[in-house]
């Protein structure tokens, strides 16, 4: 599949924003460390808003004919995608509701809003998840292991966020290291689990495509187009093995081990630890749109997806 | 009563390759209210490309000389399970009562998922109007009065020089199509993503084996090969 860079900034940097407001209000629900404070509350939550509204925004640029945009929350019972605009709309709302609640104290509501805030962030994550997890055609996307790695990356690099706000007042920032550690160990599992399945695995050969007992041999002679077509440009970027294995180096090493040590040895490097992952996350979003075999490459001549 | 089920039925066994089909396709469709024009993208440059609702592909199967070209024209199957329609976000994909998917022109908003969740590549993107455009089994010249009955057939089943293509219900068994699907065994594409497509395809029958050089005379006997040898051996 081509990744289209407006696709990986908006999984990776709504994903970031809405795990951001989830444990936010988590942590505010739970007096995490002794409490956060208004402002630290506030810089989380705040920041988490602008990375799910530039993700968002992002998405828009994907679309062919945005004016018709509007129309997505038409088909909410049968499509993912109308079900995350849905969501992500209530989601916003809500998240300016409990923002506000936040920022103009005592306010009633504002425990209910955080526990709104939390449901609906999980839920607009899950619904992002399986719009590429429910596509039977590809066969790499279309496992449980999908929105399970989306949830746990959209809430470790969000951890590393939060560490960084929390280490930066009376809090003691115990808990939310522990949080971020563990999320982190959990994402590393998944994300092992499903490059494993997504190498040993195996779909639709060429031979179903077209009909032709297992056993028979075949190849392409002629597209039967002169130069690309929608379908080329759309589904047949290959991606050379070992540029993807360069590039899961990248990933591994930014997104898990320079985290790991920063937190370990250099402190006060949460900042540091939370861009390096967020830069891992871009290289790995892009490798799941890239490593992605559509059955399509079948009839251009791709014997195996 | 059974559900209706417009499709096609592809013959691989008689189809040339000659693309009249994708081309007929492309002149009814181009100009069709449905969802024209389809967009041509530097028709006459460096570069050539733009929107079909039909494409042929070429292979061979089998090694030389046992081999055998197979060309395969590819459309929408109109899928019973059509997860293209599912996905769709906005309500510009649908399923008619007689089985057709269409996309509605005015509604889509380009996002490709359809095109995505389409496991046979039936449905283009055309970049002029951000739409998404696929084959609609010329739903408007099925059923379209001003023209003479026999010519309210898709226009890629008319244009077929060889007779390889056939249109019809193909969820009446007692229909030609489904008829002619029985007695051939016609497959569906990628059966196991359980998309249910309703176009059938009739496999190439098979062609007597070429003979090999090497067993078109039949082996020397042992007397023979010590004839043979003999010769070989003796001066006269």
């Amino acid at each position: 599949m081509k990744p289209a860079l407006s696709i990986v900034f908006f999984t990776v940097s709504s994903g970031a924003g809405l795990g951001l407001l989830a444990l936010v209000a988590l942590a505010d629900l739970l007096h995490l460390g002794g409490g956060l404070s208004r402002q630290q509350l506030l810089t989380g939550a705040i920041l988490g808003f602008v990375l799910v509204a530039a993700g968002l925004l992002a998405s828009t640029m994907h679309l062919a004919n945005p004016k018709n945009a509007w129309r997505s929350f038409a088909r909410f019972r049968t499509s993912w995608l109308s079900r995350e605009a849905v969501f992500a709309v209530l989601f916003m709302g809500s998240s300016i509701g409990y923002i506000a609640s936040v920022a103009w104290q005592p306010n009633p509501a504002r425990g209910i809003l955080a526990v709104v805030v939390v449901l609906l962030a999980w839920i607009v994550l899950y619904c992002t998840a399986m719009i590429y997890a429910s596509l039977k055609p590809i066969r790499q996307w279309h496992t449980r292991l999908t929105p399970l790695c989306y949830l746990l990356f959209g809430h470790y690099s969000a951890s590393l966020l939060l560490l960084w706000i929390a280490s930066r007042g009376e809090t003691n920032p115990g808990p939310f290291a522990a949080i971020a550690l563990v999320l982190m160990s959990a994402s590393a599992v998944a994300k092992g689990a499903w490059m494993d399945r997504s190498e040993t695995g195996e779909g639709p050969r060429i031979q179903s495509a077209l009909g032709l007992p297992s056993i028979a041999q075949v190849k392409l002679l002629d597209a039967g187009h002169t130069h690309g077509t929608f379908l080329t440009h759309e589904f047949a970027f290959q991606l050379a093995r070992n540029h993807a294995k360069r590039l899961a180096d990248v990933f591994w090493i930014a997104a898990f081990v320079v985290p790991a040590v920063a937190l370990a040895f250099v402190p006060g490097a949460a900042l540091g630890a939370a861009l390096a992952c967020l830069a891992g996350l871009l290289a790995e979003r892009w490798l799941f749109f890239a490593g992605a075999q559509h059955t399509v490459n079948l009839y251009h001549g791709v014997q195996r997806t | 009563m059974t559900t209706k089920k417009l499709g096609l039925v592809i013959d691989l066994d008689t189809c040339v390759g000659c693309h009249a089909c994708a081309v007929a396709c492309k002149e009814w469709n181009g100009a069709s209210a449905l969802s024209g024009p389809l967009s041509d993208y530097e028709p006459y440059g460096k570069e050539p490309s733009g929107v079909w609702f039909n494409r042929i592909r070429h292979y061979e199967t089998g090694t030389y000389p046992q081999n055998k070209t197979i060309n395969v024209p590819m459309s929408c199957m109109h899928c019973e399970d059509a997860d293209c329609v599912t996905v769709c976000p906005t309500g510009a994909s649908y399923k008619r009562e007689d089985g057709i998917v269409l996309v509605d022109q005015d509604k889509c908003m380009g996002c490709n998922l359809c095109a995505w969740a389409c496991p046979y590549g039936a449905r283009e993107l055309d970049e002029s109007s951000g739409t998404m455009k696929k084959c609609t089994l010329c739903a408007d010249r099925i059923e379209n009065e001003l023209l003479p009955p026999e010519d309210r057939q898709p226009a890629c089943v008319l244009a077929c020089p060889t007779h390889a293509r056939h249109f019809g219900d193909l969820g009446d068994p007692e229909s030609g199509v489904s008829k002619l699907v029985a007695e051939r065994e016609g497959f569906g594409m990628l059966p196991e993503l359980g998309y249910k497509p309703v176009n059938r395809y009739l496999s190439p029958r098979s062609a007597p084996q070429v003979p090999l050089a090497r067993s078109a005379a039949p082996a020397p006997s042992l007397s023979e090969r010590i004839a043979g040898w003999v010769n070989k051996l003796v001066e006269r």
